[in-house]
C-alpha cells in the first residue's frame, strides 16, 4: 500500500440548546437580572440558595422565595493559579462555597482578587455585578473581598 | 432569544460546542488522497477477499489488516435506498432527495449516497447508476466530490448480485 501522509483536520461540532428553566430557576434568574438573588425556603426552615424545586426531606414542590444579601462569608475554596479558556475568569480566581446572608446553603461562585492570602475561610465578600444583567448566572461578574 | 427585554426568564441560551481534531489514520487517509485525484479506492482483506469501500484498515470480519488497494470504477448498483421528504437543519438539499446504499462495482460493501437525475417513484434496489463527479478544480479529499450517482441504461442486478460483482460490472 502506497502511504501518504496522515490528513488531519479540525472542526466543532454544536449543539445550540435553548433550555427551559422552569418557575423556580426562572426566578432565580429574574432576580439576578434586578441584581436581587433568591432563594427558597425548605419545609425545615432552611433558606436554600439557589433556590430548589423540590423539598430535599418531603419532595414538595418549594415556593416560599426569600431574597437574600449579595454579600456572604467564604464556607471553602480552591485558589486556581491558571485559569482555563472555559473558566470564568481569566486572571487567577478561586472556585468557592460562599453563604450568602440570609442563606443557610452556600453557593458556588468565584471570587477575584489579587490578594490571595486573604482568601480564607470566614472572609467577607460581596458580588460585584455586571453592568447591564440578563438573566444569568454571570450576570455577578465574580465575587471581590469586602474591605476590612 | 433574547432575555433583554423580558420581564421573568423562562429561557436560558446553553449551547455545547465540541472541538474535535480528526485524524483519518492510514487506509482512509489513502482513500481520501485517491478521491482527490478522482479514483474511488478500497481495500481487499487478505482472507476472505472482501473489498471494503471507504477501507478502514482491516477486516471486521476476520480481523486482520487490508493493505491491498484495489481500483474501483464509477458504476454501482442501488442495494437499498430512502426517499428523504423532510428537511434537516443545517442540510441545503431541498427534499425530497434520494439517499442510497450502493455497492461500486468491485466492492463487497456499500457506501451511502445521494441520487439524482432519476424519477424517484422508480429507483429501485438492484438499479444501476454511475458516479457524477465535480469538477477537476473543485476536487478535494472528501466524498463529495461526488456530487451524485444517476441512473445507468443496464439491467437491474439480481438482489442475490448485488455486492458480488468484478470491478469491471461481470458476475464474479
Ligand atoms: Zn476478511
Amino acid at each position: 500500500m502506497v502511504k501518504d501522509s496522515l490528513l488531519q483536520k479540525e472542526y466543532e461540532l454544536g449543539f445550540t440548546y435553548t433550555r427551559s428553566t422552569g418557575p423556580v430557576v426562572g426566578k432565580f434568574l429574574t432576580g439576578l437580572k434586578n441584581r436581587q438573588i433568591f432563594g427558597n425556603r425548605a419545609s425545615d426552615g432552611r433558606v436554600i440558595v439557589p433556590p430548589m424545586e423540590y423539598d430535599p426531606e418531603t419532595f414538595r414542590p418549594l415556593n416560599d422565595f426569600v431574597q437574600v444579601s449579595d454579600a456572604g462569608v467564604i464556607e471553602s475554596w480552591c485558589w486556581v493559579s491558571k485559569p482555563r479558556s472555559s473558566h470564568p475568569s481569566a486572571v487567577p480566581f478561586a472556585w468557592a462555597m460562599i453563604k450568602l446572608d440570609g442563606a443557610d446553603i452556600s453557593m458556588i461562585h468565584h471570587i477575584v482578587t489579587n490578594e490571595q492570602n486573604r482568601v480564607v475561610t470566614g472572609a467577607r465578600v460581596k458580588a460585584l455585578w455586571i453592568d447591564q444583567p440578563v438573566g444569568f448566572i454571570s450576570d455577578i461578574r465574580c465575587f471581590v473581598l469586602e474591605e476590612d | 432569544m433574547d432575555n433583554k427585554n423580558k420581564e421573568v426568564i423562562d429561557a436560558i441560551e446553553a449551547p455545547i460546542y465540541l472541538k474535535y481534531k480528526f485524524t483519518a489514520g492510514l487506509a482512509p487517509a489513502r482513500f481520501l488522497s485517491q478521491l482527490k485525484q478522482g479514483v474511488l479506492t478500497g481495500q481487499r482483506c487478505p482472507k476472505c477477499d472482501n473489498v471494503y469501500v471507504p477501507p478502514r484498515g482491516s477486516c471486521p470480519a476476520c480481523g486482520v489488516a487490508t493493505e491491498e488497494e484495489v481500483v474501483l470504477g464509477d458504476k454501482a448498483t442501488v442495494q437499498s435506498f430512502t426517499i428523504v421528504s423532510i428537511p434537516i437543519p443545517g442540510n441545503p438539499i431541498q427534499p425530497p432527495y434520494i439517499v442510497a446504499n450502493l455497492v461500486p462495482d468491485g466492492a463487497n460493501i456499500s457506501f451511502i449516497h445521494l441520487m439524482s437525475e432519476c424519477v424517484n417513484e422508480e429507483v429501485r434496489i438492484g438499479q444501476r447508476v454511475t458516479a457524477i463527479w465535480k469538477p477537476r478544480e473543485e476536487w478535494d479529499f472528501a466524498m463529495d466530490n461526488i456530487r451524485y450517482f444517476k441512473p445507468l441504461d443496464e439491467p437491474d442486478v439480481p438482489a442475490e448480485l448485488i455486492g458480488h460483482l468484478s470491478v469491471n460490472g461481470t458476475e464474479n
